[in-house]
This record gives structure tokens, C-alpha cells and sequence, in this order.
């Protein structure tokens, strides 16, 4: 039978990390089903495991200096009701999986777990959001999720840290657009999802920012086409729609796999760009 | 082993488990709450929900570490209350209850929505019950069951 920690406050979490190398088990609703046994049997987890749920310094959401501090132990439900996440989070979130599932699901754990159809880390890293990593005797650094997930269940976490809060900068931006492609309404991991926001500033693109998840090992975006986009005057941007179109499906090269095929995700990814792009200039929003 | 303490259905509960184990798990063999069902055990299907804190949670998914100081609420205790009274005879007038295997986390499913908002519209009873499966009754008549003791229950919730 593996060891079971429980610790009472993080600091002692911390400790026992970095002496044991637990498993840090958040809501459970990833690592629970991945090592379920028979019923009435325990899980079968590879190694020790550290239940840090409880732990009172990794809840709440606050605002401070710009920035959403999102605690790793906040439910999914927490962050869908609060006002203060960014939208394109909370939209995000809303579409993840079922009411008990989000009143169980964390943040952290989504990030953690680093499945590639993790929908809310596609809205992090379209938000530009950073990682906080905790270690003993104050040891800490701050990661984008981007660089922080490397692949499919790999993150770039070391054995003797836990992760403790979510940073995402606040932005002003003209509309959120957040599309998720599944099989069933409820419940189902994404075939593919695309999450993206844009500021207009004088009918101008003044940024953008696209993200699709699901289609790689790890969330695409691209800073270049982005980049490309950005300066264009909203009216002249569907002359070059078919060319930015183009430029995305050099870098979307999906896999087949249960839910989907490469060719179906491909063309579902492309089509939602071009749709969100075409509602640059015909929606209304504040320039 | 250790002694896990929280509230079923308000009372005091302390069970010597391992801190691993399936809230459902205990709470059917060790509890005899067998109204709550294992159906798919990963949290798709909903047939193993109750409330903990007065949230919706799939049980299957809960280890016993995380039951510790809370309440938990089960059919058996809910059923009691005017609140499960009016629920279950509504799924009993509309039809909503078929093979019943679906029914537990149903009517649990329905009072953690109806807590939050005492009168949904059809949207967001679907919603409300979208982790939840049934194979038999195509969801209509539960949903109308919902809408009814919405209407009957005006004022309890």
C-alpha cells in the first residue's frame, strides 16, 4: 500500500514534497479515474500521494497590480462565478465538463494533468498566464503555462515543488470568442477548442491573440502570424484573411486518435479561425 | 487506516478508512446509502452524486481525505426533507423515473440546482442536469419533473 500524506498547512506540504515526492492530488477528478480499481478497492497509485485540496493558502481569487491571482485549490466552479476572472476563462470553464465535476476540478489540476484537451489551459495561455511554483525554505519561481506544460501529461514541475497560484494579466480587450468542438454537450474532452480575444483600438488591430488546443501535443499559438496580423485596419483585414488562413495550417498538424481525426480537427481548427476573424469589424464592441 | 469525521445526512459520522478510498465506495458498503450507484465510475454518468457541502460532487471521484469536517447528503437523508418529498413525487407524476438507476443522482442533481436557482427555465435545468445520464426516459419527462416541483415547491427552495 503506497503512503498517504495529509498535510495540515502548505509549508508542511512543501516539507513532505520535497522529502517524499508524493503525487499532489488536487479535486481528483483526473487522478482519481486514471488509477481507479475495481469498486470497493483503492486506487492504484503509482507512488505516494499528498491530498492538498484542503490547504487554506491555495484558496480565493484576488486582483492585485494588474493581475488575477487564481489559488491552485479554487474549484472550477469558483472561477466560473467570479467576476473578476477574464472572461474568456470563465466562458472556458463554463463548457468544462459537468456541475459536479467543476464543484470538484481545480485550475491547478487542469494544468498539472497537462492533457492537450485541456480546455481551460488553452485560455491561459491565450491569456498569457504564468504558473506560481513553490518549494521549501521560500523557494519559488513564476512560469507562462505555455513553457510550463512540454507535452502531452509533461510539465516542466520539478519533484519538489507544488504549484500554488495561477498569475493571468489583466487586459482590455474588444470581445472574447471561445468555441469548443465535442461529442457530447456535457462531460466530453474536446475534439478541438479555440479560444482567442482581439483589441481595436481607432479600427485599428492594436492585438490578437489565438489559440487552439487540442491539435498538438501541446497548446499551438503562433506570436508570428499574430504579430503579422496586428497593424492591420479592421476593414482591410478580409483581403488577407485566406493568407493568415494558410499561414495557421502550416502549424496545425492534428493526430487521429478516439475522439477524432487529424483531417476533421484540421479544417474544424481552420474554419473557427476564419470565423472569429470575420467577426473583426462586424461585431459590435468598444474601440 | 484513519478516522475520518464529517456528517451524513446530520449526523456525526467517524469511519476508520484508508484515506484513499471512494467516498462511494463507503458510503455504500460501509454505510448502506445504496441509493447511491456506481454506474460508469469516472465521472461521466452521475448516478454516484450527493452533495457535499451542499455541492453537487460525484462521489466516485471523492477520496475519503477529502470528506473530512464536511456534510454530505444522500438520498436517504434528502428523501426525508419537504424539499426530496416534492421532487420525488413530481419525477413520480411526470414519469420521470423509469429503471430508477438514474433517479438517486437525479433528484440530487436537481436540488443542488434548484438551491442555486428555486426557478429554472428548461435551458438551465438541462444544464443544471448535464453530468447526469439516463437511458430510459430521453430526459423530457425529469425535466418536466423538475419544472413541476419548481412550481409545487414555490417558497421551499
Amino acid at each position: 500500500m503506497v503512503n498517504t500524506y495529509y498535510p495540515g498547512n502548505l509549508e508542511e506540504a512543501l516539507e513532505i514534497r520535497n522529502q517524499h515526492h508524493p503525487i499532489p492530488l488536487m479535486g481528483g477528478t483526473d487522478l482519481m479515474v486514471k488509477y481507479r480499481s475495481w469498486a470497493g478497492s483503492l486506487p492504484e497509485f503509482p507512488g505516494p500521494v499528498m491530498y492538498i485540496n484542503h490547504l487554506k493558502e491555495l484558496q480565493g481569487i484576488s486582483k492585485n497590480a494588474g493581475s488575477v491571482y487564481i489559488g491552485a485549490g479554487t474549484t472550477l466552479s469558483e472561477i466560473e462565478k467570479s467576476r473578476i476572472v477574464p472572461l474568456l476563462l470563465r466562458e472556458a470553464v463554463e463548457e468544462m465538463a459537468a456541475p459536479a465535476l467543476r464543484n470538484l476540478g481545480t485550475l491547478a489540476g487542469n494544468i498539472g494533468n497537462a492533457s492537450p484537451a485541456g480546455d481551460a489551459v488553452c485560455a491561459l495561455v491565450v491569456l498569457d498566464a504564468s504558473v506560481k511554483l513553490e518549494s521549501i525554505h521560500g523557494g519559488k519561481r513564476v512560469v507562462k503555462v505555455e513553457d510550463f506544460i512540454t507535452g502531452p501529461g509533461k510539465t516542466e514541475l520539478k519533484n519538489n515543488e507544488l504549484i500554488t497560484w495561477i498569475i493571468i494579466p489583466q487586459k482590455e480587450v474588444s470581445f472574447v470568442n471561445y468555441r469548443k468542438v465535442g461529442t457530447r454537450k456535457a462531460n466530453a474532452l474536446s475534439k478541438l477548442s479555440l479560444c482567442s480575444d482581439v483589441k481595436i483600438k481607432n479600427g485599428i488591430i492594436d492585438d490578437i491573440r489565438i489559440a487552439v488546443g487540442a491539435v498538438g501535443p501541446t497548446v499551438v499559438r503562433s506570436r508570428i502570424i499574430e504579430e503579422r496580423i496586428i497593424g492591420n485596419r479592421v476593414e482591410e483585414l478580409s483581403k488577407k484573411i485566406r493568407a493568415i488562413i494558410e499561414d495557421y495550417s502550416v502549424i496545425i498538424v492534428p493526430i487521429d486518435d478516439q475522439r477524432s481525426t487529424s483531417a476533421y480537427r484540421k479544417q474544424v481548427a481552420l474554419n473557427l479561425i476564419q470565423q472569429f476573424l470575420g467577426r473583426i469589424g462586424k461585431e459590435e464592441y468598444i474601440d | 487506516m484513519s478516522k475520518i469525521h464529517f456528517t451524513l445526512n446530520g449526523k456525526e459520522m467517524e469511519v476508520d478508512v484508508h484515506p484513499s478510498k471512494r467516498l462511494l465506495d463507503v458510503l455504500r458498503d460501509t454505510l448502506a446509502q445504496t441509493s447511491v450507484k456506481e454506474g460508469c465510475g469516472e465521472g461521466e454518468c452521475g448516478a454516484c452524486s450527493v452533495l457535499k457541502d451542499g455541492l453537487l460532487v460525484n462521489s466516485c471521484m471523492v477520496p475519503m481525505a477529502a470528506v473530512e469536517g464536511t456534510e454530505i447528503t444522500s438520498l436517504e437523508g434528502y428523501r426525508n426533507t419537504d424539499k426530496g418529498k416534492c421532487l420525488i413525487e413530481a419525477f413520480a407524476d411526470t414519469g420521470a423515473v423509469q429503471c430508477g438507476f438514474c433517479t438517486p443522482g437525479m433528484v440530487m442533481a436537481a436540488e443542488a440546482l434548484l438551491s442555486e436557482n428555486p426557478a429554472p427555465d428548461e435551458k438551465e435545468i438541462r444544464r443544471g442536469l448535464s453530468g447526469n445520464l439516463c437511458r430510459c426516459t430521453g430526459y423530457d419527462m425529469i425535466i418536466k419533473g423538475v419544472m413541476l416541483a419548481a412550481e409545487r415547491g414555490k417558497g421551499l427552495w
